[in-house]
């Protein structure tokens, strides 16, 4: 059984590999895009705000299953075509910042105004106002919200198997059919609950951090 | 000195202040007092410039001043509000040495040695390092008005600086208040504490509120 399970791993492990990838480069991009949307839920200029709630409301209220779905076999029927890893990125990119939108629109709220009025007055500019006063505080709010999006995304990631990616799951599930043993699948799970765990440290560490003020 | 002309405030169309007229010599206390509602906080706002005026002029040092849009930072008005509003992400030394870095262009070291200096003068040596939720409100307070002095104000303003306070805290913030005037801090106070007025102004101006 351990000979079979070190003969399958190299294969689950590039599974894992696509998965690692898709969760890193989901989160670099849909965190700052999501804080600019969230600024932009609150703007002035109505029909901008507008937009980005309809974006939102859409992004949250249909399952990302379908719009990878959308994306990858939708879109090119009106020429408009990914290859599957983009199709997935994108697909992933677009729904979590909806979602990191909404927190971090949260998180603004929750910022007095005369936080930004004592910065006024002191003179900082908007954007030294935003990065140094409002969004370590914002920070400090979502980070427990981001923490349960973060551990999502981990497992949502299982879904780009339905546009053919060759993710953990799917290494998992075409090993399972092959040699019609269960070992796989467990071991996936495996993997899956190892990836949680390290999250779930770094994400640990993270609200440490911002405990030394409150 | 900072002279109001016939300063006219509305707020959706109900007038709050009307034709208010003032005038603060350098160096000296106006003290502002009315019962709650009068707009003693709004001409506050208004002469800080974190409310537009409807009407009317302010001349600071002889010479037209736009307190919303002035951006010449020899003619910073400094604010202490009531709630005092620090940053609660950075530590009193970063509170009070942020501005003068950012926007004044001190250097580091410069900030901090300006900013020590006023530390110690308003009795927070040993809490450079604290975060505001660590402090008591009249330390929280005293924060406040250093780092509104770390500006180099041309005119420090309270909106209430008794009311967040133990009682028993009222003298200290007006020993605070006429030490400042002692280094010729040009300082306006609003209140509704009549006696701490009398205590500390030069000058009173009574507001009241404006009947539709
Ligand atoms: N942003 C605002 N919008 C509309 N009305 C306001 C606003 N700020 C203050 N007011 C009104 O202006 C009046 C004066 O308020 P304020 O200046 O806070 O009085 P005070 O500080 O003397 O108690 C009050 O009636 C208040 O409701
Ligand atoms: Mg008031």
């Amino acid at each position: 059984m351990l000979h079979y399970a070190t003969e399958i791993l190299p294969s689950l492990l590039s599974g894992a590999w696509m998965t690692v990838r898709i969760f890193f480069w989901t989160l670099i991009a849909a965190i700052p895009l999501g804080i600019l949307v969230s600024l932009g839920l609150t703007a002035n200029f109505k029909p901008l705000r507008w937009l980005l709630k309809f974006y939102v409301w859409l992004m949250r209220g249909t399952p990302l299953l379908l719009q990878l779905i959308f994306v990858f076999y939708g879109l090119p029927i009106i020429g408009v075509i990914f290859q599957r890893y983009d199709a997935a990125l994108f697909a992933f990119i677009l729904n979590y910042t909806a979602y990191f939108a909404e927190i971090f629109r949260g998180g603004f709220q929750a910022i007095p105004n005369g936080q930004y009025e004592s910065a006024r007055v002191l003179r900082l500019t908007r954007s030294q106002t935003l990065l140094r006063i409002v969004i370590p505080q914002v920070v400090k709010i979502v980070v427990p919200s981001i923490g349960n999006e973060v551990i999502n995304l981990i497992k949502d990631s299982s879904l780009v198997y339905v546009i053919g990616l060759g993710d953990l799951l799917r290494a998992g599930n075409v090993a399972t059919a092959r040699d019609v043993t269960l070992l796989p699948l467990v071991l996936v799970g495996i993997i899956y609950l190892l990836m949680t765990a390290v999250a779930t440290f770094i994400l640990r560490r993270v609200e440490q951090h911002y405990r030394s003020w409150r | 000195m900072l002279t109001l002309k016939n300063i006219k405030k509305q707020f959706d169309g109900r007038t709050i202040l009307d034709n208010l007229n003032l005038e603060v010599p350098d160096g000296q206390i106006l003290a502002i007092v009315g019962p709650s509602g009068a707009g003693k906080t709004t001409l506050l706002r208004c002469i800080s410039g974190l409310e537009t005026v409807d009407s009317g002029e302010f001349i600071l040092d002889g010479q037209p001043y736009d307190p919303a849009n002035n951006r010449d930072n020899d003619k910073v008005i400094g604010v202490v509000f009531q709630d005092f509003q620090l940053f609660p992400n950075l530590t009193v030394k970063d509170n009070i040495t942020l501005a003068p870095q950012l926007v004044l262009k001190q250097s580091k070291a410069d900030a901090e040695a300006r900013g020590q200096a006023l530390i110690d003068q308003l009795n927070l040596s040993g809490k450079e390092d604290l975060y505001p939720y660590q402090l008591s409100g009249g330390q929280k307070q005293r924060v406040a008005i250093v780092r509104a002095l770390a500006m180099n104000p041309k005119i420090l303003c309270y909106d209430e600086p008794t009311s967040a306070l133990d009682p028993d805290l009222r003298q200290t913030v007006e020993q605070i208040i006429l030490g400042l005037k002692q280094n010729q801090m040009t300082q306006i106070v609003v209140t509704h504490d009549m006696t701490f007025a009398e205590n500390i102004a030069d000058q009173i101006l009574r507001v009241e509120p404006i009947k539709a």
